[in-house]
């Protein structure tokens, strides 16, 4: 058996997700003129952490029921 | 010089990208206890659940330079290019699920040119083992040069440096993780390209005012006689994939209906993801035979949605390089034209900012890594069992064949390097030989397509077969011509021209037409005046007619491969009209 292939997907998506909204909160407005005015680094980086988050969630889940 | 300025890397943007290679690494020392026998190294043990071997199968054909290269399609060709998915590459994954690889799977074959072995001969293995074999070591050559010319260019990167970094990154986890690490690393590349390209999409279309605005800027491309094709086109001619294929004329992909489907659609297509290694290991890895049969099609999934991802993109720059949006984003000039070929690295760098910057271009520079490795797995693999176990070491224990495919792993990492130095020296050779493996793969499923489907298919027939559906694409290419060819490696090198095509595109659909059809019709005259070698019980579970079916009817219909097949080929069909 390998190991579970969605834990360091989870674990990697959580990280990046993390440090976009952390540069996202920290930087200001004129960073994101080419990006038409929208902070894509805060809004994309919160979708990145829940998409790792879900991951996780997810190989929780099936471990809890692994031990039940 | 190039005509833009250098992308400078932010912290974050370091971070990213260092964070990703360390996974990638990681997972390959994570892996490395796992690998006892040469079963868990070439093949995964047969243990891959069926979602990641299909998004690796779909990874597998994901590397860069086709990222890139569909982006800069969708520039030149617009929706068109579209059909490389929706006629091209999802109905033969369904057929290579539904029909081919219960055959793959179920002879116990390790390689491709193993099932050939086994279903032909040694001769035809042989020959197919080494032509792939080389043309893997030249692929991932390539992908290599590439990317270390792009960032060189992008970032200002040492090239030599680039190259032997990223080909230490590749040796080290396929090394230590094998086939496992590397369909691992693809799936990660997957979700990586995914959501790393998916806010650019969004960004380029706001850009031009949404749909409507980029139909109206598509229209205005169209229209223009000048700088594209040195032709103006009906309006629409961008936006749609069916409407002006009546005549190669009326369409800037230069490719009439008939030799679209027929030379795209079912030649090259079924050739590509029905018979290379490289794909087809990806399958051969699941649990059994009805998750073999789901990977491709689990892959036909997100495969119809790819378009909008890597196509759109290149639609979008053209688009607003002729109408220019809010943020002033235009392809550069190149020559007498733009240069596509840099859509995506100037679309990342314009639109995102230093973070979302990282993340992008970290997609970038994994999907050539994935590039390599996937050619280094097929390498390994073919390379230990079809040709080093065959011709030079028989019988030797399991653990020295392992042995045998971690320094194959080297040795291929080592060629492709020395084939990337031969591209910075060479370019013609490398198109002479891009030119060659493609006259070798057009007839090949033909042969595959005969000798599954038909039990008198015998070995003389397929060899032969194949070599004169070789011989007739070199022909061919030799008597033909696309417009404005200024050298002899696209086409007319026998010096007699016969027919010119529009397009490129059109003479490399109706090349592999001819190949095909002259390898399918040899090798039936040929089956036809030789004599069997194997009868029906060797014979079995290699051909369609003497293999009994797996019982599936205690599945539910959303499991079993057929009845998904025909949902996905249904869901194509609707894609198709909707953007007819």
């Amino acid at each position: 058996m390998n190991f579970d292939l969605r834990v360091p997907i989870g674990i990697l998506f959580t990280l990046f997700g993390t440090i976009l909204v952390v540069l996202g909160l920290t930087t200001s407005q004129e960073l994101y003129q080419a990006s038409l005015g929208i902070n894509v680094n805060l809004d994309w980086g919160l979708a990145l952490l829940v998409f790792g988050l879900v991951m996780l969630g997810f190989v929780f889940r099936s471990n809890r029921k692994a031990h039940r | 010089m190039p005509s833009f300025t250098r992308i400078h890397l932010g912290v974050a943007d370091w971070l990213i990208l260092i964070l990703y290679f360390s996974f990638v690494v990681g997972i390959g020392v994570a892996l490395k206890r796992r690998m006892r026998n040469s079963t868990d190294f070439f093949l995964s043990g047969h243990a891959i659940p069926a979602w990641i071997a299909g998004l690796a199968f779909l990874s597998a054909n994901l590397g860069a330079q086709e990222v890139m290269g569909m982006a800069a399609s969708g520039a030149k060709y617009g929706m068109m290019t579209a059909h490389f998915y929706w006629v091209g590459a999802v109905p033969a994954m369904v057929f290579v699920g539904v029909f081919m690889m219960p055959f793959y799977y179920g002879s116990k074959a390790r390689s491709v040119p193993e099932y050939l072995k086994l279903r032909y001969d040694e001769k035809t293995r042989t020959f197919n083992a080494f032509s792939f074999a080389i043309m893997t070591v030249f692929s991932s050559g390539i992908s290599m040069y590439a990317m270390a010319k792009l960032l060189n260019l992008l970032l200002g990167w040492n090239f030599n440096v680039s190259l032997w970094i990223s080909a230490a990154i590749v040796l080290a986890y396929i090394f230590l993780g094998g086939l496992t690490s590397a369909i691992y690393n693809e799936v990660m590349q997957f979700f990586l390209i995914v959501l790393g390209f998916a806010p650019l999409v969004f960004l380029g279309l706001k850009d031009c005012g949404g749909w409507a605005g980029l139909v109206q800027r598509l229209n205005l491309v169209a229209g223009q006689s000048h700088n594209l094709q040195g032709q103006a086109y009906a309006g629409g001619a961008w936006v749609s994939t069916w409407r002006h294929m009546g005549t190669p004329g009326a369409n800037p992909m230069g490719v009439e209906w008939f030799g679209m489907a027929m030379g795209l659609g079912f030649v090259l297509s079924f050739g590509y993801w029905c018979t290379d290694f490289l794909v087809v290991q990806r399958a051969m890895v699941a649990e059994n035979e009805t998750a073999a049969r789901k990977v491709p099609l689990i892959a036909a999934v997100p495969k119809m949605l790819f378009p909008f991802l890597v196509i759109l993109p290149g639609m979008i720059a053209i688009g607003l390089t002729y109408k220019s949006g809010q943020t002033g984003f235009a392809l550069p000039v190149k020559g007498a034209s733009y240069d596509y070929d840099m859509t995506i690295p100037l679309m990342l760098k314009h639109y995102f900012p230093t973070g979302l910057l990282g993340l992008g271009l970290t997609a970038l520079m994994a999907s050539f890594m994935s590039g390599m490795a996937g050619n280094v797995t097929a390498f390994n693999t073919v390379w230990t069992y079809d040709i080093y176990q065959n011709h030079i070491a028989k019988d030797k224990s399991d653990s020295h064949y392992l042995w045998m495919g971690r320094m194959a792993t080297v040795g291929g990492i080592l060629l492709s390097i020395l084939t990337a130095y031969m591209a910075v020296h060479f370019n013609n050779i490398m198109d002479m030989l891009q030119l060659i493996f493609a006259f070798v793969n057009a007839p090949l499923f033909a042969t595959f397509l005969l000798g599954m489907f038909w039990k008198r298919t015998t070995g003389h027939g397929a060899f032969f077969g194949l070599l004169s559906g070789t011989a007739a694409a070199a022909l061919h290419h030799g008597l033909t011509v696309p417009i404005g060819a200024e050298s002899l490696f696209k086409g007319g090198w026998i010096g007699h021209v016969l027919h010119v095509y529009p397009s490129e595109m059109a003479q490399n659909f109706w090349t592999a037409i001819w190949s095909w059809s002259t390898c399918f019709i040899v090798t039936i005259l040929i089956s036809l005046a030789t004599r069997r070698t194997k009868s029906d019980e060797e014979l079995r579970g290699l051909v369609y007619s003497l293999t009994e079916r797996h019982a599936e009817g205690h599945l539910p219909w959303y499991k079993r491969p057929l009845y998904l097949g025909l949902v996905i080929l249904a869901i194509a069909v609707v894609l198709n009209i909707l953007f007819a």
